[in-house]
């Protein structure tokens, strides 16, 4: 298999923050395990938004024309329009415009993994010198429900290319896990999602992410050994923990790309974040497993090896320790007016 | 060029004329004015009206034409004007011209607004027309915002107060009392308009002018003639009218505004005369700070002193120059397109002696100031008696 | 508020802050102007495009909003110094907890300015730069 590599990435926090007890508080239930925070959209804010600056920032890492980039793909349940697509707002803002491919994505929380996937389709057949990838949402719940505890906001960006001399990390291979499986759904004109409640575990998340982590190590002859990390889509702090411990992974390969505990489930975006938390932290030649989830239902595992140029590169655009850090928090009447009222 | 006077004023009352509609306000005011002048409507040559926004308040273009056809005045010539907030300065100004020159000898000038048929909101709308859509109403500006801007740096830059601000909305509704046209009959406190809700920042409801339906009316006459109509004709010595930037951010400065400097400049020199011979002057007090940076901007003092100048109430009546003694757009009411053309009828007012309780004494020379927009457009007139 | 065409034509400026540039006399226009009223006919604009930083001249909290305007309602509109030495206004934005001063320093970032009449438009907010 051709390898195509990671030229640049970039991810998006909005400001805003509430804690997880407050939303405890008002609904007089019991605080979720390991949760901290979770971020918040502003009413000036939606996926479009978050995924122009995850962009900028990702273009600020990869020091590329933006024009040489060849499609734009924004991966993301939670889209401004449901007919007019993210992409195009994107590439506009970027400057990408006019000679680009461009289109959006629908797969629950991996629908970046899915347009990354795409990416490196594109790149490593030489139809785009460089692709973009962008996991953007500004989760949607209905209030009181269990997923208010970890919905959140969030963008993440990933640029590939053809070129080995940029590449701050290499995609050695990835492997996906499909099936038909209604765990999480929202039809049409629905303002929020549906979920199976327990029914979203076993069968659904732990099913396809142990699935695609084990057919991918086995597509390229590897053991959990050879990896020095391993991030999992990131739904609440327990799944992905108890994936890794299936798995075989220690808890210390597993940490460094926890992020949920600080900034909530923020879907398209979330193991992409989880990613770039490794990346800010990894050194060269670290060995990186990340395995996405989306409800419906499917996983993508991707082998990721980092390069000489990601010490460089890093420092270019805020780390996602930046965005974690650069918070206001606000209370449940807040979050309510921006949430439910606007 | 000949000299031009005014012959015959006539005004409604300003408010909220539930029961008065556009046409029937502006007959009301024409009226009046032409008992004042003892003309015929049959004497009148032309017209000239102003009114911002016809078409935004009452869904009618195409005005001027409405109005001869109202007053039975079809065929002459009858022309809108628009200069926003200026739109009713301007008209006096184009039929100063139009006598000046020669080209008409008995001249109308005319405003007249209706803003209340509409909600709040979209009167508010229509206003912010006047101002920069691309780049100032885009992005959520609203008229007392780009006010509030140039307030805010007022303080910063020469320390004017809130409380300066403040008495001005005070001497304005104090005299606004004495004016039986007027919209607001109630005196206010200081420390009620500091007290009153922000409308944009430091701006509050109590220093902004209202919302406001209202008509007035002048009847314009080669000097030389005037006498022949009344006793009491008013000459219009000097007229300016400049235009700067339309949005705040092309502006050479936030604390002034060149269009009201060059206005004035132009009406100065037309008069022959100085900034400390005005005796009384109707400004464009849209905000409370408006008025401050009138009074420096025409030249009643320097630039920076206009809140200290309110303050020591050397713009009161036994000051340097009164100021608004109408009640100005804040205490007599704002009906957008009229307020030009009622800022000409309170100094003829009280240059003929007849300003009632608000009289300032002695009165011989007198200016109106009237801004368009945040001060895209200015225009400046100066009056005097005629004996 | 602003009709799709009216819109679309300046997402240029709007997104990219593309302004213009008199190559005669060197002076930089944001927004943009498409005739320089110094140097006139002989003035030659090009486009160019702006750093997006710039210092808080004036600013005012909004609580009357324009039409459109009510969900942010109170927001913050301030003047801003931008490097090149034109202003412009914006409205400030993630200043939750941060009280504005005149000369703060501010960046422009990507957001939304309003959605009435369905199409969403973005454009440019202005967003103070603080150290974390």
């Amino acid at each position: 298999m051709p390898e195509v590599g990671i030229v640049g990435y970039g991810i998006y926090l909005p400001i805003y923050r509430i804690k997880i007890s407050e939303i405890a508080r008002v609904w007089g239930r019991k605080l979720e395990g390991g949760m901290e925070e979770k971020t918040v959209a502003g009413p000036d804010e939606d996926t479009a938004t978050m995924a122009v600056e995850a962009a900028r920032n990702a273009l600020k890492r990869a020091g590329i024309n933006p024009k040489d980039i060849g499609a734009v793909y924004v991966g993301s349940e939670s889209p401004p329009y449901a007919v007019k697509p993210t992409a195009t707002i994107v590439a506009e803002a970027i400057e990408a415009t006019p000679e680009t491919m461009a289109a959006d994505y629908e797969f629950a929380c991996k629908a970046g993994t899915a347009a990354l996937q795409a990416c490196i389709g594109l790149v490593s057949s030489g139809h785009a010198k460089y692709a973009m990838a962008i996991g953007s949402d500004s989760a949607q719940c209905r209030p009181g429900d269990a997923l208010e505890f970890t919905a959140a906001a969030g963008a993440a960006c990933y640029i590939v290319g053809a070129s080995s001399n940029e590449w701050l990390a290499v995609v050695e291979g990835f492997y996906s896990y499909t099936t038909d499986t209604p765990d999480f759904w929202r039809r049409e004109g629905r303002p929020y999602p549906q979920h199976g409640g327990r029914f979203t575990g076993k069968p659904a998340y732990f099913k396809h992410v142990i699935a695609a982590a084990q057919g991918l190590m086995r597509k390229l002859n590897l053991t959990p050994q050879d990896f020095d990390f391993v991030v999992f889509h990131q739904p609440n702090f327990k799944f992905p923990l108890q994936a890794a411990d299936e798995l075989g992974f220690p808890p210390e390969k597993v940490q460094p790309g926890m992020v949920v505990q600080h900034i909530g489930n923020t879907y398209s975006a979330s193991s992409l974040i989880g990613l770039a938390a490794v990346l800010d932290q990894a050194k060269a030649e670290q060995r990186i497993l990340l395995v996405s989830y989306g409800s419906g239902a499917g996983s993508d595992a991707f082998s990721i090896r980092t390069t000489e140029n990601l010490e460089s590169k890093k420092s270019l655009a805020p780390s996602v320790d930046y965005y974690i850090k650069r918070k206001v928090l606000i209370d449940y009447g807040t979050y309510s007016k921006l949430k439910y009222l606007g | 060029m000949r000299k031009v006077a005014i012959i015959g004023i006539g005004i409604t009352k300003f408010g909220e004329l539930w029961w008065s509609s556009f046409r029937e306000i502006f007959m009301e005011a024409g009226i009046r004015a032409l008992e004042d002048a003892g003309v015929s409507g049959r004497d009148i040559d032309a017209m000239y009206v102003g009114n911002m926004s016809g078409g935004q308040f009452i869904r009618q273009e195409h005005i001027a034409c409405l109005i001869a056809d109202q007053a039975g005045l079809n065929p002459i010539p009858c022309t809108r004007v628009e200069a926003a907030c200026a739109s009713g300065g301007l008209a006096l100004r184009q039929a100063v011209i139009a006598v000046a020159s020669g080209m008409h000898d008995i001249v109308i000038a005319a405003g007249v607004e209706k803003m209340s048929d509409v909600l709040t909101e979209e009167a508010t709308g229509a206003l912010a027309s006047a101002s920069d859509q691309e780049w100032e109403a885009f992005v959520g500006a609203t008229f007392p915002a780009l006010y509030a801007l140039m307030a805010r740096r007022h303080m910063y830059e020469f320390g004017t107060t809130e409380e300066q601000m403040a008495m001005v909305a005070v001497k304005n509704h104090d005299f606004a009392a004495r004016n039986p046209v007027a919209q607001y009959h109630t005196k206010i406190t200081v420390e009620d308009v500091l007290k009153s809700p922000p409308v944009s920042t430091p701006l509050k409801l109590l220093d902004c002018s209202p919302i406001s339906d209202g008509a007035a009316c002048v009847v314009l006459a080669p000097a030389e003639e005037a006498k022949k109509y009344t006793d009491t004709p008013i000459l219009v010595a000097g007229s300016g009218h400049a235009t700067d930037t339309l949005a705040l951010h092309s502006r050479k400065s936030l604390t002034r505004l060149d269009a009201t400097i060059e206005a004035a400049r132009m009406a100065y020199q037309m008069a022959h005369l100085t900034p400390s011979q005005i005796q009384v002057a109707e400004v464009h007090d849209c905000f409370t700070i408006v008025e401050i940076m009138a009074i420096e901007d025409l030249g009643f003092c320097r630039k920076g002193e206009g809140g200290k100048m309110t303050e020591e109430g050397q713009t009161n009546l036994g000051g340097k120059v009164v100021v608004n003694p109408s009640g100005g757009l804040k205490g007599k009411g704002h009906p957008v397109g009229a307020t030009g053309i009622a800022q000409a009828v309170e100094i003829v007012l009280q240059l003929r002696g007849e300003a009632g309780k608000r009289q300032v004494e002695g009165v011989e020379i007198g200016l109106t100031h009237n801004v368009g927009g945040t001060g895209g457009t200015a225009v400046v007139h100066i009056f005097r008696r005629m004996d | 508020m602003a009709a799709p065409p009216r819109f679309w034509r300046e997402i240029p400026s709007r997104y990219n802050l593309l302004g213009t540039r008199c190559k005669n006399c060197g002076k930089v226009f944001f927004p943009p102007r498409y005739f320089c009223p110094d140097c006139r006919r002989k003035g030659d604009l090009e486009p160019y495009k702006i750093k997006g930083r710039g210092k808080i001249i004036s600013f005012t909290e909004v609580h009357s909003p324009a039409p459109g305007f009510e969900k942010q309602t109170p927001y913050v509109l301030a003047l801003i110094e931008l490097d090149e030495g034109c202003r412009v206004l914006a409205q400030l934005t993630d200043i939750v907890g941060h009280e504005v001063k005149i000369g703060d320093e501010v960046e422009m970032v990507f957001r939304k300015i309003s959605e009435e009449g369905e199409v969403i438009c973005y454009g440019y907010k202005a967003r103070p730069v603080k150290l974390f």
